[in-house]
């Protein structure tokens, strides 16, 4: 799933500016799923905006609702109304609905009210980690199901580097949190497989340009078009 | 063997060549515009090592380039081996500097990952890791012995290079590091340095396994070694440079000795012990003296070492 972290109040609010009528626009999909962005973090988010705007002496008009999915055009139908009655939305999707919806309803002003962050996974209540790069050429099949294009810190292709230390990365997380070494994991993974033999054979350099390096990409599913 | 079978026909190459002790050394290039500063390490080097380390923004703090100052020590009459991390260039830039590097002269490099942009002054800065160490050797492999580019592309005239790589003995998983060597070896490295030994016995054992697989036969090995200033810096590397393993002895060694000159004479033993005692492993070619902003102790602990003078080659 896509996760994304809230932005600080402040900057949200920066963002949104002098606009009086304000919609906070939650999505019930990935955001929701992450405890973001989904209705009940968009109608805390109003509250907290009006609140703000009441102790600043600003009059604000402030409501809320959420898309089912703020990235496909037929959910946004369903919440256009209350979007085309807002000087500004503050948008709580991805980063892909966001972009959905300031297309959507161009040139009306979409604004961010979060830092869309991974392709991850809840391993335990209430944490996630990243799992995937989206790097459009899966390598899993060689490294025993675990990805080294964003689960190693350097996106290495053939193995541990020099600071791989008990299983551990060299970097450590924002909060000097240990990162597991996904080299090591693999090889553990690897060896109860018997496949060592992947992590001997050399791997070469990636095609970077199936990622993001090849500019914005774009896939078309041609037996799905409709005649 | 004639000039024309050795693959860049550097001094280091020259030396392994002609089967002799090979000692390299390390320099470190400023962390601002003053020249100079390489100038006077390379004056202060020459003789004593074979061929010195120019690092590359190393511990990712923000030097002179490794090219510019590799040409600086070479104008200063000392070889140079270039390093090149791939934390912070693409392989259209590698392949370029290093075109640019066997025109100016400097034909050894060393390949190496690169410590993370978390480590150094820059720690906002995009990582570009577009290839990895072995790929990058693999890389100029192709470009010295096949005349091709990394995308299969041909050139004119291929650039000459002895290829150096790194290998960290007390890396985890243990058993993959000779596995990791072995993929060096297979990418095309021809010369390899270890990261600083101060756990002997763990490194002997690694040799063991090195041995085993008979790579001491397919790749000039150096033992790596630093000199401790004292037991703050000891501390340091245990507890912050990501891949070392300093045993408790070797702090407790330096523990209670005065900072300054009895701690400089102290630190320097167990350096020199440690070259006499690795030069006696089979399988290893030579040492790596990696005196980190110190380098004025390098002639007395080649000297120790009873590695002078240096050989000359032909």
């Amino acid at each position: 799933m896509i996760t994304a972290e809230r932005k600080p109040l402040d900057e949200i609010i920066e963002l949104v500016g002098d606009k009086k009528k304000i919609l906070v626009a939650g999505c019930d999909t990935c955001v929701a799923i992450c405890l973001t962005g989904g209705e009940k973090e968009a109608e805390i988010l109003a509250s907290e905006l009006r609140i703000k705007a009441q102790q600043d002496g600003r009059e604000v008009e402030v409501e809320h609702t959420a898309a089912i999915r703020q990235c496909e055009w037929e959910y946004l139908d369903m919440i256009a109304e209350k979007v085309e009655a807002a000087d500004v939305v503050v948008s709580m999707a991805c980063g892909i609905g966001i972009q959905s919806m300031a297309e959507k309803f161009s040139p009306r002003l979409v604004m961010p009210a979060v830092n869309t962050n991974m392709l991850g996974m809840p391993q335990e209540h209430a944490v996630w980690l990243e799992r995937c790069g989206a790097c459009g050429d899966c390598v899993i099949g060689e490294t025993a199901g675990i990805c080294p294009v964003v689960r190693c810190s350097k996106s290495l292709m053939n193995g541990p580097c020099g600071g791989s230390h008990d299983g551990l990365c060299e970097v450590t997380g924002p909060d000097k949190e240990e990162i597991d070494c996904a080299w090591h994991l693999i090889w553990e993974r690897l060896k109860e497989q018997g496949r060592e033999e992947m992590m001997i054979k050399n791997r070469p350099p990636k095609k970077w340009n199936l990622s993001s390096s090849g500019g914005p990409r774009k896939m078309v599913r041609e037996e799905a078009k409709p005649v | 063997m004639t000039a024309t079978e050795y693959k860049a026909g550097t001094n280091l190459e020259k030396i392994f060549s002609d089967g002799k002790f090979a000692v390299t050394g390390e320099c470190g290039p400023p962390k601002s515009a003053d020249g100079s500063v390489i100038a006077g390490k390379a004056d202060m080097l020459k003789g004593y090592v074979d061929a010195v380390n120019i690092t590359d923004n190393q511990t990712a703090v923000v030097r002179i380039a490794s090219l510019p100052s590799a040409v600086t020590v070479q104008q200063h009459g000392l070889e140079a081996i270039m390093q090149m991390t791939c934390r912070d260039r693409n392989r259209l830039a590698m392949q370029a500097d290093m075109l640019g590097a066997h025109t100016l002269g400097v034909h050894n490099v060393l390949c190496l990952t690169g410590d993370h942009m978390s480590f150094g002054n820059h720690p906002e800065a995009r990582g570009v890791h577009d290839l990895d160490a072995i790929n990058l050797i693999q890389m100029l492999k192709d470009m010295r012995d096949e005349k091709k580019f990394q995308c299969g592309d041909e050139m004119d005239v291929a650039p000459k290079f002895y290829i150096g790589c790194a290998e960290n003995p007390f890396g985890d998983p243990f058993e993959f590091r000779s596995i990791r060597l072995k993929k060096k070896i297979l990418a095309g490295a021809d010369f390899m340095q270890t990261q600083c030994i101060f756990n002997v016995p763990k490194f002997k054992k690694w040799m063991e396994e090195v041995r085993a697989e008979g790579l001491h036969q397919e790749i000039k090995i150096m033992a790596g070694l630093t000199p401790l200033k004292g037991v703050g810096g000891a501390r340091y590397m245990k507890n912050f440079v990501p891949g070392m393993d300093v045993p408790d002895e070797i702090i407790d060694r330096m523990t209670g000795i005065e900072k300054g000159p009895a701690s400089h004479a102290e630190g320097k033993k167990p350096a020199v012990e440690m070259i006499k005692e690795l030069a006696e492993v089979e399988g290893v070619a030579g040492v790596h003296i990696m005196a980190v902003e110190w380098e004025e102790a390098v002639p007395e602990i080649v000297e120790s070492a009873g590695l002078l003078p240096r050989p000359t080659v032909a």
